[in-house]
């Protein structure tokens, strides 16, 4: 009797239940895992190229995750990191340089420079002020690659072929580079994951609930923030790398403001501060893009609206609504 | 010669000061008494262009389509407010840049669906069609003169508006303290919603009075968005003075270092160089003075007080 009601309380605190937080990630990666041979059993090869701009952007996303979720730093500018590990890899090609092991650290390198250097003016600002700012950095960089008239300008850079790997050609098949993509989503996901419940992590989220507090105790929440900053833009210029090998193409309009809105809607719409939003989000939305375009030509008309559902109506995105609607059923 | 190409640009740069202003002053406002984000509002002065367009092939003439547009504009932000905007008066920022973005995205496409792709144009009223010659000889429309009058005339108005009048010193009491307004009982949503639509109406008069010199196509606002956001963080969010100053700041540092930027470099470095660097400086110039004012003053030039 007390075995059974022992079992009873364990099974309602949860320690009996499969940890949801967990088991989302888990089928999240193992759904990316199997796409591939189910796609090329279906003959759709186009899910593959879709999963693998899903990935690319996930990896982005998850990375504003960090800032905007656990930092409480709403970067309207991470496009522009994206875009700066693009160009890298894109110049560094012109110039003939085409071997990953070159391109991926100056791609993460560049984008955690410009971090660097725009998140020491950026974090001066708070609340709206950073918003704006971020944005504006953003726009800069966005002009400054329309006038980089000798790679494209304004209409971009084509790149020869994707990166090779110490000398080998590893990256070729769109398979290879499906699971080299996933590989990456899966180290930023886990890495984020590891920040974020680390002591630096604490420290982000109590910079976000009270700034004042965490001065006071002795944290130069500053630094923490630039920090935090730095690796996001890092991660952003790795998405970058991803995206250009991906399309084996750049332009400025990697980093136009709609693509950094586009990164905050997907942080938002998946869920915010879970991490596991971010790579949801991205799939919503691309996928989102993929079927309603293909009913309505400005699919933006269907999405819009939904979009602000999603925020009046849907609070913590889709994974809110769902783990909501979960526990709806669960205890009707 | 340069004398006279310097004052055309600084005429230039002007218009696009006023233009900003028309645009910044219904955002500022907007900020400053709601605490709202509203990214739609480049939108708001896309819409003014296009209802401009598409009246005056009802109505035949420009001061007609002007009257039907502005209304036009202030019912359809009206109609936004009550919707969707006065939803998110109590939300944080991410919430409304996130709804704000989505009705963007909706409206874009919705005139792309409606008016085509491609680009449409509206006449410049006969009256103002012709040039006037300016001392060194050279020729300025008279449009861009008008566009820089009403801009002046709107912003005395709405410095008069704000400070001696009655609505005016509610809004600036809204801006100050929202909540202390609606304690001494004053419809606050009321006062939200009139000031929301006044904002609009000035975007869409924007819109309205560039449409003849620019072609009107979707997503013509979304970059003067971006520099209306600019002004209003320069000059400080919810200050009219600020987005004032700032915006003709802003307009004369972007089209003076458009105009002059390849010359004063090519003091300093061989003309390729300075035909390269030029026009990338250029574009830079505005961002990199706001994140020179927002490092020295992190609430801008004018930070509106009580915030």
């Amino acid at each position: 009797m007390t075995g059974a009601a022992a079992l009873a309380a364990a099974g309602r605190s949860g320690l009996l239940r499969p940890r949801r937080d967990i088991v989302l990630p888990a089928a999240i990666f193992l759904i990316f895992a199997l796409l591939p041979p189910f796609a090329s059993l279906l003959a759709e090869q186009y899910l593959v190229d879709l999963a693998t701009r899903v990935m690319i952007f996930a990896v982005a996303a998850v990375a504003l995750d960090l800032l905007v979720g656990y930092g409480g730093l709403v970067s309207f500018g991470h496009a522009a990191f994206v875009g700066l590990g693009a160009y890298a890899v894109g110049i560094l090609s012109a110039q003939g340089i085409d071997d990953a092991l070159i391109s991926l650290p100056v791609a993460i390198a560049v984008a955690m420079l410009f971090a660097f250097v725009t998140g020491i003016v950026c974090l001066r600002t708070k609340g709206v002020y950073f918003i704006m700012i971020t944005l504006a950095f953003g726009q800069m960089i966005y002009f400054v690659a329309t006038s980089l008239a000798p790679y494209g300008g304004d209409n971009g850079l084509t790149i020869a072929a994707r990166n090779t790997v110490a000398g080998l050609a590893l990256l070729k098949s769109d398979r290879a580079f499906y699971y080299v993509t996933l590989l990456c989503l899966l180290a930023t996901y886990l890495f984020c994951r590891a920040l974020v419940a680390s002591r630096f992590g604490r420290v982000l989220r109590g910079a976000k609930e009270n700034p004042a507090r965490m001065v006071t105790i002795g944290f130069t929440v500053r630094s923490f923030q630039l920090v935090a900053y730095v690796i996001a833009g890092g991660l952003g210029g790795l998405s970058g790398f991803l995206l250009a090998n991906s399309t084996e193409f750049v332009s400025p309009a990697f980093m136009s403001w709609q693509r950094s809105g586009e990164l905050i809607v997907m942080v938002i719409l998946g869920g915010v501060s879970t991490l596991d939003g971010a790579i949801v989000g991205a799939a919503a939305y691309l996928g989102a893009e993929e079927w309603l375009s293909r009913i309505i030509e400005n699919w933006q008309v269907v999405f819009g609206p939904l979009l602000v559902l999603v925020v009046l109506f849907a609070r913590g995105g889709l994974i809110g609504l769902c783990s909501r609607l979960w526990r709806w059923f669960g205890h009707a | 010669m340069t004398g006279t190409l310097f004052l055309v640009q600084v005429l230039n740069g002007l218009q696009l000061g006023v233009l900003l202003f028309l645009i910044a002053a219904g955002l500022t406002l907007v900020f400053g008494v709601m605490n709202f984000i509203n990214l739609a509002h480049g939108a708001q002065y896309m819409l003014g262009a296009y209802f401009a367009v598409a009246f005056y092939g009802v109505v035949g003439n420009f001061l007609g389509a002007l009257v039907l547009a502005l209304l036009a504009a202030l019912a359809f932000g009206l109609l936004l407010e009550f919707l969707v905007f006065r939803h998110l008066y109590d939300r944080d920022h991410l919430d409304q840049v996130i709804a704000t973005f989505g009705i963007i995205l909706f409206l874009d496409h919705a005139v792309r669906a409606i008016w085509g792709a491609a680009p449409l144009t509206l006449p410049i009223p006969d009256m103002f069609t012709g040039s006037v010659i300016l001392i060194g000889g050279q020729l300025y429309p008279v449009w861009r003169l008008v566009i820089i009058g009403c801009g002046l005339a709107v912003a005395a108005g709405l410095y008069g508006l704000v400070t001696y009048t009655r609505i005016g010193m509610l809004v600036r009491a809204g801006a100050t303290n929202a909540r202390m307004v609606s304690a001494l009982g004053i419809n606050i949503k009321r006062l939200f919603m009139i000031v929301f639509g006044f904002g609009t109406m000035l975007a869409g008069f924007a819109g309205i009075m560039i449409a003849p010199i620019i072609s009107v196509e979707p997503g013509m606002g979304d970059n003067i968005l971006i520099l209306a956001l600019v002004v209003i963080v320069i000059g400080g969010i919810g200050s009219i003075r600020g987005a004032f100053v700032a915006a003709l700041l802003i307009g004369l540092v972007d089209t003076l270092g458009r105009s002059f930027s390849i010359d004063i470099l090519r003091l300093m470095m061989g003309p390729s160089s300075a035909r390269m660097v030029g026009p990338a400086i250029a574009s830079m110039l505005i961002y990199v003075l706001m994140a020179i004012v927002l490092y020295l003053r992190p609430a801008g030039l004018f930070p509106a007080q009580g915030r």
